[in-house]
């Protein structure tokens, strides 16, 4: 009975393992097998030693990235606080507001974005306005407003498009803890800002975490964003390995940038996860 | 009276033998064989008369025709074009690149002999676009478009009217210059400023060319292609380098907008219809190529792409609207000196892509990233000290 139950169990996880090896585990070989191969498929490192000249630009993704992810943590985690806080009705419409952009497809709202930051766009017409009529009454001469083609434009596309991915998690999580916790730290005599700080800020960790990853690994490896918004100054590391696989036909350098990116995600992650080791360890 | 009766029969029935193949020959092949089947067509965005405005839909009007299904999906450049065909993900039946990529697919071996037998409409095709480098015997390709790259600027940004690449140099048009998000166009652009042949295999050559875009950088706002539209026709940038048969279009939109072909020299090209060697449906690709060398479908496309045809009886209808128009078609005098791009060779390419990626990441300056990195690398380490001692503090009074 025993040997046959865990044989059936064995059964249902088999669609999911053939899944993740053929299109998991099998990429991820061929990504490691093109990195350390030339194109005549002999064994080379050159592709990895010519890695050193895109630091700076591995670098920019990663700082562009993790303010992008910061930035939606600091905006969704009051949101996804008052939101659990909300009675049930009020609840489905906010989840609902905060889906519905998501209906629509990234490309297009990022392609808005640009006409929408332009300086013809809507936004910067509307600001220049407002400079110029500071300009004219106070008599200064502040510069026009320029947002197109900026790395600030870029943090903005993140932002916007990968904001709900860190408003979910965030909420679930404090949806699901235990509301008697919050009340015992109440009756223990903590006011509200002890609570807080040690209950509802310790229980929300996990969702603080998945949700830093689902937006912090997307924004790092974007080229989209990067090419319709940022211009020629905000080169992101996605940029690079997609011109080798679309245009330069260089299938092993864009594979040994694609690798080190991983490992550098990977690093960050492992930063990240440490913290919430630390404080569920604590609380739990 | 009766044997001369029988006589003309007999005669009228050897003349309509010797006429029947004739007569054969003429109307329509019998398609009804493909009937049902279907044919993919890899082609540029924007490059087929497609029904919008008015025009009329090309495929579907096969379709029609010859129920023969058209399943037609889009490329943005050759490389792109390039890489899907060889990474063996899909196949086409019809593909329209460009000059040096048909020469480099046809190198490889990619691409199948036509049988110029099923496309009578061939002999419509201009004979001064037949023959041509990428395609000496007249084996591989059918010419779809011709065209040149060309300067266009916004007349209300630019002052006087430019007739040099050196604009693009301009440092009163910073940040309102657009540039070709492919290596080869905006290489050749400095190559053309600098003197050079677009198809140069010398690298110092390159490298020159590489010095001057970097030189240009600053000034450049993105890296486009048909993004190029939506920034011109709305004033965003004022100078950009593009195909002729494009402006025609913004300037549609735009009024203010203006064109001219710099007197160092543009890039020349045709782009052909060709089949892939791994076509699943020749025989209906044939006909799909010989369908749109037909008057009415070309003069359809002609119209709606802008491009200048190197089809002959579109030039003469009455029905094309572009006919004779001085930026397609520039006479003599206002013809400036071209050259078409050659595929190059492997090490010249290679060395292209590496300039090109190095271009890319010149713009980036890097100070905020690493002050901004570095300041969060500090707070995550007093982070995990402050931590670590409240731990040690909290065991030590367990």
């Amino acid at each position: 009975m025993n040997q046959k139950s865990s044989l059936m169990t064995k059964l249902s996880g088999s669609p999911y393992i053939v899944w993740a090896v053929l299109f998991i585990i099998v990429p991820l070989c061929m990504v490691a097998y093109y990195a350390f191969t030339d194109k005549t498929g002999a064994f080379t490192i050159d592709n990895m030693a010519q890695i050193s000249k895109y630091a700076d630009t591995f670098i920019l993704s990663i700082w562009l990235g993790l303010l992008a992810t910061v930035i939606c943590l600091v905006i969704a985690y009051p949101l996804a606080y008052i939101m659990a806080s909300k009675g049930p009705e009020k609840q489905s419409t906010m989840t609902m507001l905060i889906m519905l952009p998501m209906w629509m497809n990234f490309l297009l709202r990022t392609y808005s974005w640009m006409t929408i930051l332009e300086d013809n766009g809507l936004l910067t017409s509307a600001l220049n306005s407002v400079v110029d009529f500071i300009n004219n009454t106070a008599g200064l001469s502040l510069d026009p407003v320029h947002l197109i083609n900026t790395r600030g434009a870029v943090v903005v596309g993140m932002v916007y498009n990968f904001l709900p991915y860190m408003i979910l998690p965030i909420y679930t999580v404090m949806l699901k803890s235990d509301r008697s916790l919050v009340e015992a730290a109440q009756d223990l005599g903590g006011n509200r800002l002890d609570v807080f700080r040690n209950v509802t800020l310790p229980l929300s960790v996990p969702g603080i975490v998945s949700g830093f990853t689902m937006v912090f690994v997307p924004s790092v490896s974007t080229f989209y964003i990067s090419q319709k918004l940022g211009g020629t100054g905000t080169i992101l590391i996605g940029d690079i390995i997609e011109t080798q696989f679309q245009t330069a036909n260089n299938f092993n350098l864009g594979a040994s940038l694609s690798f080190v990116l991983m490992i550098l995600i990977f690093i960050c992650l492992a930063v990240m996860n440490r913290f919430s080791d630390d404080d569920g360890g604590v609380i739990i | 009276m009766m044997k001369r009766i029988m006589c003309i029969i007999a005669s009228l029935l050897v003349i309509a033998s010797c006429l029947c193949p004739v007569a054969m020959a003429q109307p329509e092949k019998d398609y009804s064989h493909l009937k049902g089947t279907t044919i993919n067509v890899y082609n540029w965005g924007e490059y087929i008369s497609d029904g919008s405005e008015g025009s009329l839909d090309v495929n579907k009007e096969f379709e029609k025709r010859y129920g023969i299904t058209v399943n037609y999906t889009n490329f943005e450049s050759n490389e792109n074009m390039y890489n899907k065909l060889i990474s063996g993900g899909a196949n086409y039946d019809v593909v329209i690149p460009s000059d040096y990529m048909i020469a480099k697919l046809a190198e490889e071996g990619l691409l199948a002999e036509l049988d110029y037998e099923n496309i009578p409409n061939h002999k419509y095709i201009l004979d001064k676009y037949k023959g041509l480098y990428f395609d000496p015997d007249n084996k591989y390709c059918v010419p779809y478009t011709v065209g040149m790259v060309g300067l266009i600027y916004n007349t209300k940004m630019v002052d006087g009217t430019p007739d040099s690449w050196s604009i693009m140099w301009d440092e009163r048009y910073a940040g309102k210059i657009l540039i070709f998000n492919n290596p080869r166009d905006t290489f050749g652009i400095a190559q053309f400023l600098l003197g050079q042949s677009i198809n140069t295999t010398d690298l110092k050559d390159w490298d020159a060319a590489i010095e001057k875009l970097k030189e240009q950088n600053p000034l450049v706002a993105s890296y486009v292609m048909d993004e190029i539209f939506g920034k011109m026709e709305n004033n965003e940038a004022a100078i950009a380098a593009y195909y002729a048969g494009d402006f025609l279009t913004m300037h549609d939109v735009n009024p203010d907008l203006a064109f001219c072909y710099p007197k160092e020299g543009v890039n020349f090209f045709v782009d052909a219809m060709c089949i892939p060697k791994n076509a699943q449906n020749k025989e209906a690709a044939e006909l799909y190529i010989n369908f749109m060398c037909e008057e009415e479908i070309a003069v359809a496309n002609a119209n709606y792409i802008c491009y200048a045809t190197p089809h002959a009886l579109v030039l003469e209808s009455d029905d094309y609207d572009l006919k004779g128009d001085p930026i397609l078609y520039p006479d003599e005098a206002n013809t400036p000196p071209t050259e078409i791009f050659e595929n190059l060779d492997y090490e010249t390419q290679q060395y292209m892509s590496m300039l090109w990626n190095e271009l890319k990441i010149e713009g980036n300056s890097n100070i905020d990233a690493y002050v901004g990195l570095s300041a969060s690398v500090v707070l995550v380490v007093v982070y995990m000290i402050y931590k670590f001692i409240k731990k040690k503090k909290r065991e030590a009074y367990y």
